[in-house]
This record gives structure tokens, sequence and C-alpha cells, in this order.
């Protein structure tokens, strides 16, 4: 965890939210998973456009 | 021959002027009045301000195709509205005073049938003492990427702090919104993410203090009083998200400041508790308020009806309930439908023209009564949709005789998509997408977070990259009417 995880100074406002370990950093850039989330995005935006014309 | 008229060719002007052509064909006639001769994609300003990407690659020139599409252009501001006609003439017109097409400075009546008013904003420097050159335009302390030539100077700003890092020089870093009423913070929001990004890559990371100044109260207000995404499985609020991208990125954060004064590596807030303060600064990048661009009214008589029209703000009242009274008397419903104004019926007002009911955040002042709350965002996708929809119940009035509107367009029935990308490699990039739906929040159709769960979304990686990089060549295709153009979505 160490690796993935920069010294948070305790008390700062950076201390008080969630940091990304290595998991979620891997996945960020792993190009098969992230081809699987540009279509959901596609998706997700499509969906949003079709509900936002009146 | 109906003629429609359309002042401001920007994202939602030139949408409007474009669709209009395409539907209204050639017997009628459509007038866009813009004074710059060059169509720019702002998002991608962004890229400029950090050298990834130059001028020619988010502007291209507006004659030739609007030559093409048949679009009558004038290279000219607008400068005044005669609803009623005037004295001499009952038909309703504008008077426009051109800045090219080899008649600078010349003045013109231009009548119209319909009025499109697409002006956006004026980029109000001067309301923060340091931030203008003193005749409206940015000033020497600070640097902008509002406009694709703000942008280009910010990024030969930006090399020459990189070069004195390169030498063992400090250096510290100011982005965010440079008054208490600001709008727009996604673009300083993605604008640090840029520079953080470009700093990495040229290896002086370490070298440099990067802070974030800004009107929100928490980070991830984003003018919009915050959103919850949905988040393993848990509906996580903007702030953290926010929060967690600049505490990854080890950016500090300065909120709730409303700047007033900006001197030479210096300025001056004051915080929502009222205390006065400074930050020093090398490279600052401070967002102005907008206001609207100051477009006058009269009626027949010549009498000034500039307030009957436009906002105290300048910016023009359409379909909206401005007596809402106080924040918890807001409702979603309070946001305009139609885009009408409600004294000409011909007169509509898209994207950033238009005045909002009041903000979306709620409104907060310091101690000493200083208003410090971040007004509601109009950008580029609400933008364009709204031009088009205010096209389309034209469209209907003029082919089809509709007597009202017959599409809407409410910022609290539409969503939203940002999407803060930085790098320009399709591998290297990273990004944070996010989609909100509705944009302004809707307590009574979704109790508890005001919005859609299921469209309000926020996550990081390399597809937000690519979303990013799709959105750019595909909004310039479509403004400049390749083929397939209509097919690209708002
Ligand atoms: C740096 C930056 C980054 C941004 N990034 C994003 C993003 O990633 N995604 C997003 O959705 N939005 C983004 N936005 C917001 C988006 O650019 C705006 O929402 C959008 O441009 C608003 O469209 P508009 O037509 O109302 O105004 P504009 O696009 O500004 O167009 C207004 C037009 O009116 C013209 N005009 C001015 N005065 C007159 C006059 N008197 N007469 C006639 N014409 C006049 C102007 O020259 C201009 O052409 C960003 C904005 C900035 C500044």
């Amino acid at each position: 965890m160490a690796k993935h995880v920069k010294h948070i100074e305790p008390y700062s406002p950076q201390f008080g939210t969630m940091i990304p370990l290595g998991s979620q950093k891997f996945l960020r850039t792993c190009v098969l998973w992230q081809i699987v989330r540009f279509v959901a995005i596609n998706i997700r935006m499509t969906i949003l456009i079709l509900k936002s014309h009146h | 021959m109906a003629r429609l008229v359309v002042m401001g060719g920007g994202v939602s002007g030139h949408t409007a002027a474009t669709f209009a052509k395409k539907m209204l064909g050639k017997e009628h006639e459509v007038v866009v009045v813009t004074p710059n001769s060059l169509w720019n994609w702002i998002p991608s300003n962004i890229w400029v301000g950090v050298g990834e990407m130059g001028k020619k690659d988010v502007v291209f020139p507006l004659a030739p195709v609007y030559e093409k599409a048949g679009i009558d252009y004038r290279q000219a501001k607008a400068v005044s509205i005669h609803p009623e006609g005037n004295s001499t003439n009952g038909d309703a017109f504008i008077t426009i005073e051109y800045t090219g097409q080899n008649r600078e400075g010349q003045s013109e009546s231009l009548t119209y049938d319909y009025l499109i008013n697409a002006t956006g904003p004026k980029l109000n420097f001067g309301a923060t003492e340091g931030l203008s050159n003193g005749n409206g335009d940015v000033g020497e302390h600070t640097v902008s990427v509002c406009s694709a030539d703000h942008a280009v100077h910010a990024s030969h700003e930006l090399k020459a702090c990189i070069e004195k890092m390169k030498k063992g020089e400090k250096q510290t870093f100011l982005i965010g919104t440079g008054h208490g009423m600001c709008t727009c913070q996604g673009a300083a929001f993605e604008y640090i993410f840029n520079i953080e990004h470009t700093l990495k890559q040229e290896g002086v990371r370490d070298m440099a203090e990067i802070i974030f100044i800004t009107n929100e109260s928490f980070l991830g207000d984003f003018g919009m009083g915050g959103l919850h995404f949905k988040m393993g499985g848990f509906a996580t609020s903007s702030k953290v998200f926010a929060e967690s991208l600049y505490a990854e990125r080890g950016l500090n954060w300065i909120l709730g400041a409303h700047v007033n004064k900006v001197e030479a590596g210096k300025v001056t807030y004051e915080s929502l508790d009222g205390e006065m303060d400074t930050q020093a600064f090398d490279f600052a990048m401070l967002i102005p308020p907008f206001a609207g661009v100051g477009l006058k009214a009269y009626d027949k008589e010549d009498g000034d009806i500039t307030e009957k029209l436009f906002a105290p703000n300048g910016f023009m009242k359409v379909d909206a309930n401005y007596n809402a009274g106080s924040y918890e008397n807001w409702k979603a419903s309070d946001w305009p439908r139609t885009l009408q104004n409600q004294d000409y019926k011909n007169i509509f007002a898209v994207g950033i023209a238009f005045a909002p009911p009041h903000p979306i955040s709620k409104p907060m002042s310091s101690k000493n009564g200083t208003p410090i709350t971040p007004t509601p965002p109009r950008t580029g996708m609400p933008s364009a949709m709204m031009g088009k929809a205010v096209t389309m119940s034209i469209v209907d009035m003029i082919k089809h005789g509709a007597s009202e509107p017959t599409h809407t367009s409410s910022m609290a029935e539409m969503g939203a998509a940002c999407v803060a990308s930085a790098g320009k490699g399709l591998f290297s990039g990273t990004a944070a997408a996010m989609t909100v739906y509705p944009i302004v929040p809707d307590f009574e159709k979704y109790p508890g977070t005001g919005r859609d769960l299921n469209g309000t979304t926020g996550e990081l990686g390399l597809a937000a990259h690519w979303v990013k990089h799709i959105l750019h060549f595909g909004f310039l295709w479509k403004a400049k009417l390749k083929p397939g153009w209509t097919l690209i979505p708002e």
C-alpha cells in the first residue's frame, strides 16, 4: 500500500478524502478495462443526450 | 420570407443558425451577427494553454462555412434591440457595428422577424482590481484561457516558468476564480489538472507548488451546489471526488475566496469568514466573472427599455421565475423552458446570454457582507441544446404557424457532461469524466440527492481521455458542417 500512497499530512485538508490505491490506479490505465469503460461512457452520454432533448 | 437574426456566433448561436438554415432552406433568411472572424472550440483552449495544441487546432474561419451554408454573415457586434421598431418604421430591428469585412466601425440597422440572443458572456476582468488591463481585457499580472489568444499567451508564460524550474527556481502556480461571483469553475479545474500533468511530464513537478483558489464553499460545488455520484455502492459527494483528485496530485486549495485585488505576484482575497489574506504566485490563471455583453434596448419612441429586456447583470430575461425569493423557495420549475422573452415573443436567448432565475449553489456572503457564491454554469452541451431547441420552435412558428414555442430546453430537465482531460498521447493521458442529470437539482422528482443517480456519474481513466479527444474532433467537424454533421449530437 505504501507504494501507492505518498505521505499525507494529518489534519491537512488532503487528509480528509479518499486516496486511490494500486488496483484503482491499475484499472485507470488498463487498456482492456478502459475499452469497456469507453463503451460504457459513450452509452451513458448518449442516454443523457436523448433524455435532454425535448 | 421570414428573417431570423442570430446575435452571436459561438457555441449556442452557431448551433442555432446552422440548424435553422438547414431546416428553413432557401425560402427564409438566416443572418448571423458576430464580431469574430474565427470560430473557437473553447473547451480545447485548455490544451492550448499548456502548449499541447496551437491556436490553429481550435479555431477556423467562419466566412467560408456560412457562405457554403447560405447564411448571411455579418462580422459585427450587435449594439441595440428595437423590438417595436421606431417612430418612422414599425418593423423590429437591431443596430450593429461592423468589426470586419472591410466595414470596420460602420453602423447598420437589421430588421428581423425572429431574434436569438446568443451573445455569451462579457469576460468581466474589470470587476477585480488588477485583473484587467484597463481596457476590459486580461491584465499583465495573470493569464487567461478564455479565448484562443489568451491561451497561447498562457502557454508562453507557462513555458517560461518551466525554464526557471529547470534552472532550480521554485515556482508557485495559482489557478482558479478571480472574483467572488465567478462561474466556470470546471475550466479552472481542468486547467489545474493540465498544469500538474505538464509539470510532471517536464520533470519539474517537485519544483512547483500548485494551489487552487475558488469562490466555491467546498471543492466540487461547480456552481451546481455539488452533486452525488453513484460509486462503489455509495452516493458519493462531488466534494470527496474532487478532493481526492486534488489530494492524489498534491494540489492545495483555498475555498470561499473573493479575490479583490491582483498585483504583480500577489492576490488579495476575502474569505467567507471575513478575513483578508494574500497569496503569492509566479503564474496565475484566474477566470473572470461573466456579465452580459451590454446590449441596449429601446421602444418605439426611442425610450430606453434595457431594464425591461435585461436583468441587472446584462443577461436577457426569458420565461424564468425571477421572483423565486430566497434559497429555501427555489424550485426546478423556476428555470426557463422555452427561453422566450415574455414581453416580445419573437425574441429568445440561449446559452450564457439568458438570465438565470437565481444561482444553483446556495448564496453565501462573508461576514462583511461580500457575496461569495458561484453563479450558475451554462456549459457547452446545454448551450448547444438550447440553441437547437429554440431553433426548432422558431422553425415551427415560421413554417407551421405555431403560436407558442414547440420545444423546451430547461436546465432542470437536461444533463451535462464534463470531461477534464490532460495530456495528448492516446495512452499517456489522464482524465475525469463526469455526467450530471439534471443540471439543476430537482428534489421533488429525485428526492434525496436531487438528481438521477443513474445519470450522475464520475470516473477517472484513459477512456475519459479518449472521449475528450472524440469531442474535440467531433465538435469541430460538426461546426465546420462537414458531411454527416447533423448526426453528431449536441
Ligand atoms: C476555458 C474554458 C473551457 C471550457 N470548457 C468546457 C468544457 O470542457 N465543456 C463544456 O461543455 N463547456 C466548457 N466551457 C464553457 C463553454 O465554452 C460555454 O458554455 C459556451 O461557449 C457558451 O456558449 P455561448 O454560445 O453562450 O457563448 P460563446 O460560445 O462565448 O459565444 C458567444 C458569441 O457571441 C459573440 N458576441 C459577443 N458580443 C456580441 C455582440 N455584441 N453582438 C454579437 N455577437 C456577440 C462572441 O464573439 C461569441 O462568438 C468552457 C469555457 C471556458 C472559458
